[in-house]
């Protein structure tokens, strides 16, 4: 049968259902198969709070979106071109969002009067006509038809239905000219212990496909060339797992051994899940009781000479705090990471936010300055992560690195680095050269990056005892003179201030001056970059700069602001880089502060710059 | 080895015994130097070293009558309590409890036939939290009730270190409660001395969880009212392996359950009664004072009867389950007294219960003692495992495994 294969240059998907229809599965599988044609893509995953909100729910909707490209993109899109529904709650929630003209697929079965109550519904969508005028609508009975593709396996009719999903795969995999071969040999990993279930999906995976290749209901498949990314062996990524391979990688070119240790929390829990898998590489990795015992323990490990590194969420920096004031004025290399959600309290557990700068910048007593990086793509977590745990042991201090959600769970291709192109990671702990007159030093600096001497438990005449006490400088001992405290103040300070004279002179996309630049940092940067690229093709003098350093600025940052008429700092909160910016170079920076749980779009930036230099 | 030190001293004239002290230094060997009594060339000695460390001085010839002995011999049984002071001035109160329990420990370290850099000390907060400040070991005085925490990352990321935790009875069940069982379910080998003086003494005299309900304190004017925790039930009932009590005053046997803590593999638990003789005075008078001692304490011994007294003429025993103070006479004597056994987790709990109970004598020495796996055997032991199944890769490996493609 011929068909009209039209060539599109993007495509957004949103795959939505309950919580219990496998939507993130479903995502997972299709943005797998997309990276392995050669798409550049990136997903946004969004998923309640509650794991099994009541069935039919508006509460218990969850959802995948994916945005795939023969161009280089960074976000997933801001409305979907299709959107696959499998219960009217679904629909329900998000097809306002649907682009006008777009596509809705959904699975009639779940159209039933008590869904359709549930969701809000007075009359059934898919026949009163409503959406007929907007949408191309496919209404189509997936239950009943994996069915019938499931006729005479020994399954239950609840578990056969629970493969409707793949049904809904295998569809999109034929409008998409996708293959199928991958999802097949995941099934087989996945599920390899019970055939029977292979089996099942297997078939509603190609019942799918079937339907869209033998039903003249789809007239068009679409066709999206590979993207053209710069030569390598790719891979797709999620963040917190990119993150997590750069803990690893820092482990290993540090020849320390790591030291993980942690408390469960959403977003960051799968940091915890993916370094406890990795037992094989030595990785020590340990649940503690809470999250004050999560990061003290690790200050126990780094003390003693490990990699030492913890990972949590808003409401556990809160509880970390005290213990990351004992790490500053202790002078201990470890790694703070905070994947951020929406706050305050408990907030938004599985939406994302960037709300947490100004808690990872002063949320600590006293005068407690540490170095404050943020990741800006989910392969980027990698880079910034071994960064964060280099610069810790070079200057002896705790890091804390910034995520968030959409970074952790979003994916992207990502080109594999090789390890031995990272930069150098060489430690020296201290030895007997460090004792003078018979005395260890414990607080005697490295003159160029201030950082005191590691000297670890188990090493012949280093014996030293360090605390949260004040420190005189060089011996370390206990002292609480007025001048020597001002004196280390200062000191622990310059210290952090120094990291920026290893930075790289900063990147600007566009122009080194022009009308307006647009400051980012962290996961609104691919947003920021689009919305430049976007303004700039029309002409617009904008230019985009994304920070990867919170703290310290860049050195060069204060002389490119003022090159600019304007400056937009868009951000997921309500305004907490634009504090920094304004008070450190005293720079009238303009705020686009969306905190909706959700990705700020990059036509929400454009429009923005319209309206400041339009 | 200290031995056969001061007699080659005696053979020396003071350049031979600076050379060979300062030879042995230069070759790793730190102990002749240090047990040195002539602070005239322990002096040199150390600037000598000094320079030749940084290339300005020779080193000098070893002289031909020196023992070889010395280089030979593992340094640990040469260390004296010396090397285990600190240059740290000790600012406790004068006449605190405290006094006695760093200096039974400094009596006890150098025969535990450990090089003294393998020991750690991690500390909280309060007046017992300073201690690690005093010991020339590792030590690291860390943040109010975290030390059991801190101890675990100690402990987890080099197990082969000797770890001791310093608390307090504010630090380890108020603020630290948390960390306190916890570490003792995993069974780490921590060792744990609970400073127990019923008082907060650095934040000037509140009551804390094991005082007396009705203590009259700053914060409790009119007595406090919460009942206190009995932190040797608190301690079995969170799964310890090893559970004891000391007393400051008691020297000797505080010595002799610090050894048996440092020999038990797993977390030892240490309860040691300590005065504050400036805002809880007293508080274990009666477990001191001369006159009634005998009568209030009573001194476990493992495998032996359950005895106390002046005249070592009362004992415990079980009535049905309910243990009885009773005297010897004509119809019970020592053979109905309850014999000790540390294995037995009953036993140790009647005998824990027995805190606060003015029924029954104060029990000191070993609750409870049994062997479990530690924490930190079973974590390496499922590394060693993984790397058995699955080679010890590279991360490299990892960063290409699972689906990837090649543009060109």
């Amino acid at each position: 049968m011929s068909r009209a294969t039209q060539q599109v240059e993007e495509v957004v998907i949103r795959f939505a259902g309950d919580s219990g229809d496998g939507m993130q599965l479903t995502g997972g599988r299709f943005t797998d198969t997309t990276a392995i044609v050669g798409n550049d893509l990136s997903t946004l995953p969004d998923f309640p709070a509650e794991i099994r909100a009541p069935a039919g729910s508006l509460a218990g909707v969850s959802a995948f979106q994916i945005k795939f490209s023969s161009k280089d993109i960074h976000t997933p899109g801001d409305t979907p071109d299709v959107l696959v529904a499998m219960n009217p709650a679904a629909l329900q929630v998000h097809q306002k969002e649907v682009k006008p003209g777009g596509t809705i697929i959904c699975n009639a079965n779940a159209f039933t009067p008590k869904n359709l109550k549930l969701a809000g519904y007075e009359t059934n969508p898919l026949e009163d006509k409503t959406l007929d005028d907007y949408f191309t609508l496919y209404s189509i009975e997936m239950g009943k038809m994996v069915t019938l593709a499931c006729e005479g396996l020994d399954l239950s009719s609840k578990i056969v239905d629970r493969s409707k999903n793949l049904y809904a795969l295998g569809l999109l995999f034929w409008i998409y000219d996708r293959p199928l071969q991958p999802t097949k040999d995941w099934l087989e990993v996945k599920f390899g212990k019970k055939p029977e279930l292979v089996e099942a999906n297997v078939r509603s995976l190609e019942a799918g496909y079937n339907y869209g290749d033998t039903t003249e209901i789809f007239t068009t498949r679409y066709k999206v060339d590979k993207a053209n990314l710069p030569p390598g062996k790719y891979r797709n990524i999620m963040g917190n797992n990119a993150l997590s391979m750069g803990l690893a990688a820092a482990a290993e070119k540090s020849k320390l051994g790591m030291f993980f240790g942690g408390y469960p929390i959403t977003p960051a829990s799968d940091i915890l899940h993916t370094l406890s898998a990795w037992k094989h590489l030595g990785i020590k990795t340990f649940q503690a009781e809470d999250e004050i015992a999560g990061i003290t323990s690790v200050i126990g490990a780094a003390f003693t000479g490990g990699l030492g590194v913890t990972a949590t969420s808003g409401p556990g920096i809160a509880l970390k705090s005290e213990a990351m004031g004992l790490a500053v004025i202790a002078e201990l290399p470890l790694v703070v990471i905070n994947v951020q959600r929406g706050g305050p309290s408990t907030g938004l557990p599985t939406k994302t936010e960037q709300s947490d700068l100004l808690q990872a910048m002063y949320c600590r007593n006293g005068e407690a300055p540490l170095p404050v990086l943020a990741s800006s793509t989910p392969g980027d977590c990698f880079f910034a992560a071994y960064e964060a745990c280099r610069i810790a042991v070079k200057y002896m201090t705790p890091v804390v690195l910034l995520t968030d959600g959409y970074l952790a769970n979003g994916s992207e291709p990502w080109q594999i680095p090789a390890l031995k192109d990272l930069p150098d990671f060489k430690v020296k702990f201290a030895d007997k050269s460090n004792i003078s007159d018979g005395q260890f030093m414990a607080y005697l600096r490295n003159k160029d990056t201030l950082a005191r001497p590691w000297a670890i438990p188990g090493t012949k005449g280093l014996e030293h005892r360090i605390g949260g006490i004040e420190k005189e400088d060089v011996t370390g001992n206990v002292n609480y003179d007025p001048d020597n405290h001002h004196h280390m103040v200062k000191t622990r300070e310059q210290k952090v201030k120094n990291i920026a004279n290893e930075f790289d002179p900063t990147e600007i996309f566009g122009k080194k001056s022009g009308d307006l630049l647009i400051l980012s940092w962290g996961g609104t940067m691919g947003a920021c970059r689009s919305a430049a690229e976007a303004l700039q093709d029309e002409k617009f003098k904008v230019s985009h700069l994304n920070l990867r350093w919170l703290n310290p600025f860049p050195n060069d940052l204060g002389e490119i602001l003022i090159k600019f008429k304007n400056v937009l700092i868009p951000e997921i909160n309500n305004g907490q880089l634009i504090k920094m910016i304004r008070a450190e170079y005293l720079v009238d920076a303009k705020g686009l502060n969306l905190v909706r749980g959700k990705p700020i779009s990059s036509d929400d930036i454009q429009h923005t710059v319209k309206e400041m230099i339009g | 080895m200290a031995d056969s030190k001061t007699k080659s001293n005696q053979t020396q004239s003071p350049e031979e015994i600076l050379a060979t002290v300062v030879n042995h230094a230069l070759d790793g060997n730190d102990v002749p130097l240090n047990t040195l009594d002539n602070k005239v060339i322990k002096a040199k000695a150390k600037a000598m070293i000094v320079r030749i460390n940084k290339g300005t001085a020779e080193r000098p010839e070893m002289p031909t009558n020196s023992t070889q002995v010395e280089t030979t011999t593992s340094a640990p049984s040469a260390y004296t309590r010396k090397d285990f002071t600190s240059d740290q001035a000790v600012r406790w109160c004068p006449g605190c409890g405290d006094y006695s329990i760093l200096a039974q420990t400094q009596k006890v370290f150098p025969d535990l036939g450990r090089k003294k850099e393998d020991f750690v000390f991690v500390s909280g907060i309060g007046c017992s939290s300073r201690f690690p400040y005093y010991m020339d070991t590792f030590g690291f005085h860390t943040i109010h009730g975290r030390a059991p925490a801190v101890a675990t990352g100690v402990k987890l990321a080099n197990p082969d270190l000797s770890v001791w935790v310093v608390t307090g009875d504010g630090d380890s069940l108020s603020i630290g409660g948390n960390h306190t069982i916890h570490m003792l379910r995993r069974n780490l080998d921590l060792n744990v001395m609970l400073f127990n003086n019923r008082i907060y003494g650095l934040t000037k005299g509140q009551y804390s969880p094991t005082s007396e309900v009705g203590k009259v304190t700053k914060s409790t004017p009119m007595g406090s009212l919460d009942g206190p925790f009995n932190p040797l039930s608190l301690a079995l009932g969170a799964g310890a392996t090893f559970v004891s009590r000391t007393l400051d005053k008691e020297s000797k046997h505080m010595q002799d359950i610090i050894n048996q803590s440092y020999n038990h593999k797993g977390t030892s638990f240490i309860e040691i009664y300590q005065n504050c003789n400036i805002f809880n005075d007293g508080a274990f008078s009666s477990l001191t004072d001369r006159d009634t001692k005998s009568d209030t304490v009573l001194l476990l011994e493992d495998g032996q009867p359950m005895v106390f007294g002046a005249e070592k003429n009362k004992g415990i025993r079980l009535d049905g389950n309910i243990p009885k103070v009773f005297e010897f006479g004509d119809k019970l004597n020592i053979d109905d007294a309850l014999v000790h056994d540390k294995k037995d987790y009953i036993i140790a709990s009647l005998l824990a219960n027995m805190t606060y109970n003015p029924d029954f004598p104060d029990p000191l020495g070993v609750f409870y003692a049994i062997d479990m796996p530690t924490y930190e055997d079973l974590i390496v032991d499922q590394i060693n495992d993984a790397i058995k199944k699955k080679p010890k890769g590279s991360v490299q490996q990892l960063l290409d495994s699972g689906d990837n493609w090649v543009v060109k």
